[in-house]
């Protein structure tokens, strides 16, 4: 973790190996009566510290509620979901939104980053809300750009940064905080494939170098492929979970392309 | 905490800063009209407190005539001298009691003419209407018994007949007044602009008898001026004086007053009573601009809100409390009202100014309005901030990230 901003309330540290995330018998409904969809029909996960983990399946699957609940950002209906231990289920909002600044990260297909505003100043928004002070957030974000391969770009807004650059100052803001988990949302789905593979570089790289466990959703094999584990998801149940036994190799050093 | 969300609030307005403009126009009207309005009320009230207080202090003013004002005077009789006498000799409480009578008459001197108020009155005129020698001397006794040809002038027609140096000019120089010619005795201290903006300053001051003998040649004395010692009771004094009248003009019980008495404190307090009616009526119609600025906020925030949904929903998702999110959008709306309050506080100055200068009335700052007004356009920025603040902050972060 030699490379990971250093930050006064950073999450401890989550040993490789050690369960993180344990969903047991998850169920989701949306809607009530007649309309009631059920979206997720008990699901059994467990995810250990620094695992890779591409959750995949068609639309509709469930795979996007999944990773909703997964990110702390919707709970289930019923069911257990145990994050380091501790019962996520019945946590309040406020409670969730702190679990969330404290352990997670998040990376969306479509950036989301705020317009207008430079590359240092979005990425420094999650300590924002963490209260750090502005000399720390300064320095903590310029290192976060540059792990991404973005130093010097730390005045340019979104508008004046490709698309590729753009997922870039979005990954660098989602480990700021030196999150125990980054949640990617189809990381790739707006980018080309020369891009798209430098983000799952990236992504590999923050998994292996620096222990951050990575769930990621995407339907693409190409970019499942750099995952350790697949897992498929089909009308609201896990279809398949198995190891990848040969991720896709290093292959340009992130950070140099362009 | 605090100190971050108006960080972001400040970023977030500069960041559309003509929408931002747009927002704050009506809560700038409104408070600087709100402000102009009761600044401008203020000054008018001052202005008339100031030319009643000109008139003379705990005055009395007796006129003939049923009515108070114009034209009342038509077929009453009028009074004599010797009813100013007996008010001083009969009544307690009086100060001093002055006959008057007044003509308009063009009076020439130093080879120019100027077309002034001739009055006819006795050295208790002095009290009565709280005037002052700038130079000279006020009557003698043998002055006032025989009608002697010596007169006092005003600043105005001292200037004008005479010119020089103020108060001094023209003494003792010869002053025609229709057919006969007075020495000029003494010159008025200056009073300035009187109520409803004649000059009390364009007058000539003659015995009552010359007046009386070689001016008007009547008897008759058109007003009596009554002025009252210092804590008396002038409800009390304007009974008795209008019983000792109406013994005098003998008037049985069932005849009406052919007199009336005008109190000119009364007076002051009615007129600034007026206007102060009138400047809370004014204030409280800007005051309803106010609101409407407030909702032109409200109308923005949501707006804002709207727009910004993914915003939101990232900054919910990366760990913002809903109590942050809150927070921010009720400080950005506050930031705003503020600043239209100080923008207009800042339009307000400089229209009040410019405005009392134009009608003529003193200009005087009024902090308590001012803060008020700052105070309440920033309440206004919290009461119509807070609905789409909330709306933000309850928004469900994975909804408002899928928001297109």
């Amino acid at each position: 973790m030699s490379d990971a901003p250093a930050l006064t309330r950073a999450a401890p540290p989550v040993a490789v190996g050690q369960p993180l995330i344990r969903l047991r018998g998850v169920t989701k409904v949306y809607g009530t009566g007649e309309v009631a969809l059920l979206a997720l029909k008990g699901i059994d996960l467990t995810i250990a510290a620094g695992e890779f983990v591409a959750i995949m399946g068609p639309s509709g699957s469930g795979k996007s509620t999944a990773m909703n609940i997964l990110g702390c950002l919707d709970t289930p209906t019923a069911g257990q979901y145990l994050f380091l231990g501790a019962h996520v289920e019945s946590l309040s909002r406020d409670r969730l939104a702190r679990l969330r600044r404290r352990y997670l990260g998040f990376v969306f297909q479509g950036f989301n980053l705020l317009a207008r505003t430079s590359a240092q100043e979005n990425v420094e928004l999650p300590l924002v809300y963490r209260g750090e002070g502005a000399a720390a957030r300064h320095a903590a974000a310029a290192k976060a750009l540059r792990s991404v391969g973005l130093g010097g770009w730390e005045h340019h807004t979104p508008a004046e940064l490709s698309g590729g650059q753009q997922q870039r100052v979005a990954i660098a803001r989602a480990i700021v905080t030196e999150p125990a988990v980054l949640l990617a949302d189809e990381p790739t789905g707006n980018l080309d494939t020369r891009r798209s593979q430098e983000i799952m570089d990236l992504l590999r790289g923050l998994n292996t170098d620096h222990g951050i466990t990575v769930l990621m959703v995407t339907h693409e094999p190409d970019m499942a492929a750099y995952a350790r584990r697949l897992v498929h998801f089909i009308d609201g149940r896990i279809d398949s979970d198995v190891l990848n036994p040969h991720p896709v190799e290093p292959g340009l050093p992130a950070g140099q392309a362009r | 905490m605090l100190l971050n969300s108006l960080w972001l609030a400040l970023r977030s307005i500069r960041r559309n800063l003509l929408r931002s403009f747009l927002t704050i126009l009506g809560i700038v009207i409104g408070v600087s009209a709100v402000i102009t309005m009761v600044t401008l009320g203020k000054g008018a009230t001052q202005a008339v407190q100031t030319q009643i207080a000109g008139l003379g202090s705990n005055l009395l003013m007796v006129r003939t005539g049923q009515r108070q004002g114009h034209g009342g005077g038509a077929g009453a009789p009028a009074f004599k001298e010797a009813d100013a006498a007996a008010i001083l000799a009969e009544l307690g409480g009086v100060a001093a009691a002055a006959p008057e009578g007044r003509t308009n008459v063009t009076v020439v001197g130093n080879g120019r003419n100027w077309a002034t108020n001739v009055t006819g009155s006795t050295n208790a005129w002095f009290t009565t209407g709280n005037w002052k020698l700038a130079s000279g001397r006020t009557f003698e006794a043998e002055d006032q018994s025989v009608g002697g040809a010596v007169c006092i002038v005003g600043e105005t027609v001292r200037r004008e007949i005479f010119g020089g140096a103020v108060g001094a000019g023209g003494l003792g120089a010869q002053l025609r007044i229709k057919q006969f010619s007075c020495e000029v005795i003494g010159v008025l201290a200056s009073k300035g602009q009187a109520a409803m903006g004649n000059d009390q300053d364009d007058v000539v001051l003659v015995p009552l008898h010359t007046l009386q003998r070689r001016v008007t040649g009547t008897q008759s004395v058109a007003t009596l001026l009554v002025s009252m010692q210092e804590g008396t009771d002038s409800t009390r004094l304007k009974a008795s004086l209008t019983q000792l009248l109406r013994e005098r003009r003998k008037l049985t019980a069932g005849d009406d007053d052919n007199f009336n008495v005008l109190d000119t404190q009364q007076l002051a307090e009615t007129l600034s009573g007026t206007t102060q009616v009138m400047t809370t009526l004014l204030g409280a119609v800007a005051a309803v601009s106010l609101l409407v600025g407030g909702i032109g906020i409200m109308n923005i925030m949501l707006v804002s809100v709207t727009e910004r949904t993914r915003e939101i929903g990232l900054r919910l998702a990366i760990g913002a409390l809903e109590r942050e999110v809150l927070l921010q959008f009720l400080i950005e709306a506050v930031v705003l009202a503020a600043l239209g309050g100080i923008v207009g506080i800042v339009i307000a100055t400089g229209a009040s100014i410019a405005l009392a200068s134009v009608m003529g009335v003193p200009y005087l700052f009024d902090p308590t309005i001012n803060l008020l007004s700052f105070l309440f356009s920033a309440g206004i920025g919290v009461l119509f901030g807070y609905f789409p603040a909330r709306r933000a902050a309850r928004m469900d972060p994975i909804e408002a990230l899928r928001h297109e």
